[in-house]
């Protein structure tokens, strides 16, 4: 009967940290880097909800993590991540489409996600947060 | 070798042959990820958009915001589907990169533990604020 375990020393095929990744390649890693990322920024969303839910006490000690300089990166980051996850994952669903599925238009798909989700961080940072000149003086 | 494994037991090799198998779900995973995933897409708009409006809330309009009717079921449609969509993905990671097969099942479990108790956690909030505020 045959084993599922091999004994036999095969020659290995070299492994990731030899090959130079393209694009594609980076961009799926940092589809599952930024999911779990989100996941733990699900936690800030659940802090607030939790905290209002609690007590006035524990609602303002939340938001003025959230509203220091360590918050505010934190967001800036989730924003992106969000946005890039977003989008790459609507390219997802066009390649479960059958869609886009070539090398060339994956690679050309890699800068439109790219694209989409810088320009919506930017937008949402710049139209969104009135403070945001304050923000900019105080990091330079 | 294998054969004797199970030589004191009345378990055949097949039992072995079915443990390796396919667990049936794989579909099912796919399916439910690509569905709460386009629930998510419009509802993340809403919340970002919310978030910018919320900048600075005091306790009190926090929520008062929250216990309107149609932000409340929003963010429970949100918790519960980005919750779901975290399980499923982070199952997923989980499976592909941890080789050693309980602690796989123990990450499996624990994620799903968590994520389960944070998400009860969460609506339990939304509907006390929902029903206690303004009442």
């Amino acid at each position: 009967m045959s084993d599922t375990t091999n004994k036999v020393q095969r020659p290995l095929s070299p492994h990731l940290q030899i090959y130079n990744l393209p694009l594609t390649a980076i961009m799926s890693i940092s589809h599952r880097i930024t999911g779990v990322s989100l996941t733990l920024g699900m936690l800030i969303v659940a802090a607030f909800l939790i905290a209002a839910g609690s007590s006035e006490a524990h609602y303002n000690l939340v938001m003025i993590v959230a509203s220091s300089k360590i918050g505010l990166i934190i967001l800036f980051l989730w924003s992106f991540a969000l946005y890039f996850h977003m989008f790459n994952g609507i390219r997802h669903m066009f390649w479960d489409a059958g869609r886009f599925l070539e090398k060339d238009q994956a690679m050309r798909t890699n800068y439109v996600v790219l694209m989409f989700a810088v320009v919506a961080t930017i937008v949402t940072w710049l139209f969104g947060c009135p403070y945001i000149s304050e923000i900019i003086s105080e990091v330079k | 070798m294998s054969e004797n494994k199970y030589k004191d037991s009345f378990a055949t090799p097949l039992k072995k042959a079915k443990g390796l198998g396919s667990a049936h779900d794989g579909s099912h995973h796919w399916m439910m990820q690509k569905v709460t995933a386009i629930i998510i897409t419009p509802l993340i708009v809403w919340l970002i958009w919310s978030i910018i409006g919320l900048q600075g809330a005091s306790y009190d309009e926090f929520r008062f915001w929250l216990a309107q009717p149609a932000n409340a079921v929003l963010m429970i449609i949100l918790i519960f589907s980005v919750l779901y969509h975290a399980v499923l993905g982070l199952q997923v990671v989980t499976e592909d990169y941890i080789s050693s097969e309980w602690f796989k099942i123990m990450n499996i479990i624990g994620q799903k533990i968590f994520i389960m108790t944070l998400g009860i956690l969460c609506i339990f909030s939304i509907l006390k604020i929902a029903f206690t505020v303004g009442v």
